[in-house]
């Protein structure tokens, strides 16, 4: 029998009992939308965290130490030969290594103990200088007041714990002044020596002098954006780091860096933030980097890990996902099962017309697939409808905690397809023993059945 | 008068079931030669077998032993989709109980055997027209078999049997559902179509209509053939 004629009489057959067939349809987009929403979930989260992750620079950073530094990534250092010095992590090997191709930005890491004074009243804490580009990580999403206004503003955000210990009511800190009170470094006098010829040489050496600078606060931050690897106790008030960079404050590596004399006269930085272009470069950069004699760590691993944990969870949310669509699967068994059945007498008097086995199997089988096919469609709409209705009553809950909004579901093209053509082929799979039932009928025997 | 040349030729055809232990034995070792547009009765009582080699010679069932040949093919040896062939193509079927599709209409019903022979669309309606024609019900093609007498739901059967102009027409009990009236309309309208050149095979147990419509009686009892003889009508 032709197709076209073969999906006549299948529809036919199909709008005869209309009612079971729609229910049992009905059933299909049941189990189609359980598992369109459950991998819906498994997406967005995925999506989400992910998002949350890139923004926040953590894949796509390498985080770059001197070989003699302190801080090691919790490795074992090993001290270079007199003979062959460790090389400074100082502004030529910034330039060098932001000169290398894939790499967006190079950022050293300003990070210095201090006192704040706010209301004449002295507070502790760290300060750290955070790149424009730290706008876009996603950690300022939802602060009270504003980022810095530019790359050079005398301003700070505070991080809402430190703000709390400021002001019982934190966001009204906003627009108010803090002095920030800081230890600059100035560079010694030429060193003078008994020595001839060694007059005017730079002692490497530096003096101590207190500095104040006024700061406008101009937000109020929930997250810790600077808690990231390589920090060394949460900074809790953030300034901008080209502004920081103009303090020359004091930090942990001088002292360290002038009893060595090993970088004279130049600024040296504990750490630099490398960005590459994309997490995909991140591995040829560190070796490069490494290739110039310094120490490199990134979050590439852990990233990998991730996405094995996401795969893994995606899977398991479709197997609970499926286990509605088993169930429909048995009610398409059960609705074709009992209508050729009910058309035994049909299916005989085909046969005596001369329809051949594979035109009565084929028949059934355009009905599970159409009914397969109809339930897909109306499962894709109601799991896209049951996501939507879960992310509005998660961003509910999240608004009442003061939280920002989230998309908890996402439905992909791809996902769109998978659940159709899942869902016919399901459908077809349980018109197989229907079908080959059909297909076997003797129609004598058949003929007989009233 | 019928042509010489044998239509259907059975071979020593016997057709047993098992029930249980036992065997029954359905059609017991017939041989019978049909010859081309002949009109040949079957006649026996209930359980005599002529039913069963009915089926036979439409390839709704296969024989246990024996050939059958039809068309000048062997169709107990033939695939399932060349017997489907067959019985799509070389044969018609009428039935006691009309056997049309309920919910179909009347024009459906007709044209179900040109969708399963893949007649092309356009051909179809000209098809089922002229099958209506030779049973005098054109005026009816939008009604469904329910809205049809008796007589009106065999004579659609019967346009449904000849719309993919066969060379074989089968009946079984055709008359067995209707009065002895409207009984004598179906007999006379395959009298006709056998003397438009088909072969056709009825199975009856009415032997005074037998008689008067068909070429020769075939007489069937415990599953053997008894007698064959010409029909009185013909004879005289």
């Amino acid at each position: 029998m032709k197709t076209r004629d073969l999906a006549d009489l299948a529809l036919r057959n199909l709008s005869e009992a209309l009612l079971r067939n729609a229910l049992t349809t009905l059933g299909v987009a049941v189990g189609v939308a359980s598992l369109v929403a459950m991998l819906s979930l498994g997406v967005g989260l995925q999506q989400l965290a992910s998002k949350r992750l890139s923004q926040s620079g953590l894949f796509d950073t390498i985080f770059v130490t001197p070989k003699n530094s302190f801080r090691g990534m919790g490795r074992p250092q090993r001290e270079a030969s007199p003979a062959n010095p460790p090389r400074a992590l100082d502004e030529d090997a910034r330039t060098e290594i932001a000169k290398m191709p894939a790499v967006i930005e190079v950022f050293p890491q300003i990070r210095f103990f201090t006192e704040v004074r706010f209301q004449n009243k002295p507070y502790a804490t760290v300060v750290v200088g955070m790149p424009d580009s730290s706008k876009n990580s996603g950690s300022f999403d939802g602060m009270q007041g504003r980022f810095f206004s530019s790359p050079t503003a005398n301003e700070a955000i505070l991080q809402v714990e430190f703000a709390k210990e400021l002001s019982e009511k934190s966001g009204l800190l906003v627009g108010q002044e803090l002095v920030l009170r800081y230890a600059e470094r100035q560079a010694l006098a030429p060193h003078v020596t008994d020595t001839p010829g060694n007059a005017g040489e730079p002692s490497g050496g530096f003096s101590v002098v207190p500095k104040d600078l006024r700061l406008q606060i101009v937000g109020v931050v929930e997250t810790e954006p600077a808690a990231g690897y390589g920090g060394y106790g949460n900074a809790r008030v953030l300034i901008p780091l080209k502004t920081a960079a103009t303090l020359r404050a004091a930090q942990v590596n001088d002292l360290r860096d002038v009893v060595r004399d090993s970088n004279a006269g130049k600024t040296t930085y504990p750490s630099l933030s490398v960005r590459a272009t994309s997490p995909a470069h991140v591995e040829a950069l560190e070796a490069s980097i490494k290739n110039l004699g310094f120490n490199t760590f990134s979050l590439l691993d852990a990233s990998k890990s991730l996405r094995t944990f996401f795969s893994v969870f995606d899977l398991l949310l479709g197997i609970f996902g499926s286990l509605a669509l088993a169930v429909a699967t048995l009610g398409i068994v059960n609705t074709l099962v009992m209508a050729i059945l009910e058309r035994r007498c049909e299916i005989g008097i085909l046969k005596a017309l001369g329809a051949a086995d594979s035109d009565v199997q084929q028949l059934v089988f355009f009905e599970a697939g159409v009914m397969g096919f109809l339930g897909g469609i109306l499962g894709v709409l109601f799991g896209w409808l049951l996501g939507q209705a879960l992310t509005f009553g998660t961003n509910v809950y999240l608004r009442r905690q003061n939280l920002n909004p989230i998309e908890l579901s996402t439905v992909p093209w791809w996902l769109v397809l998978a659940a159709l053509a899942f869902a016919v082929l399901v459908s077809l799979t349980a018109g197989l023993y229907p079908a080959s039932r059909a297909a076997k009928l003797n129609p004598v025997d058949a003929l007989r059945y009233e | 008068m019928p042509a010489s040349n044998p239509a259907i030729q059975l071979h020593r055809i016997s057709r047993y079931h098992s029930m249980g232990l036992a065997t029954v034995r359905a059609v017991d070792d017939v041989s019978l030669s049909i010859n081309q547009y002949e009109f040949l009765a079957l006649l026996g009582p209930s359980g005599s077998g002529k039913s069963t080699l009915l089926n036979l010679i439409g390839g709704l069932d296969r024989p246990t032993s024996g050939s059958i040949f039809a068309a000048g093919q062997d169709i107990a040896a033939l695939s399932p989709l060349d017997l489907a062939r067959y019985r799509c193509n070389t044969v018609g079927m009428i039935f006691q109980s009309f056997n049309l599709l309920p919910r179909m209409t009347l024009e459906e019903n007709v044209e179900l055997p040109l969708r399963l022979a893949e007649i092309g669309r356009s051909e179809r309606p000209a098809r089922v027209r002229e099958a209506l024609e030779r049973v005098g019900l054109t005026h009816r093609v939008g009604h469904r078999p329910a809205e049809l007498s008796g007589g009106e739901q065999q004579r659609v059967a019967i346009a449904r049997a000849l719309v993919n102009r066969p060379k074989i027409l089968l009946a079984d009990e055709p008359t067995g559902n209707l009065d002895s009236a409207t009984g004598e309309v179906i007999l006379a309208l395959l009298r006709e179509q056998s003397a438009l050149g088909m072969t056709i095979v009825m199975v009856t147990h009415e032997r005074s209509l037998a008689e008067k419509f068909a070429d020769r009686l075939a007489v069937m009892g415990d599953g053997k053939l008894l007698s064959t003889s010409l029909a009185k009508g013909l004879a005289q």
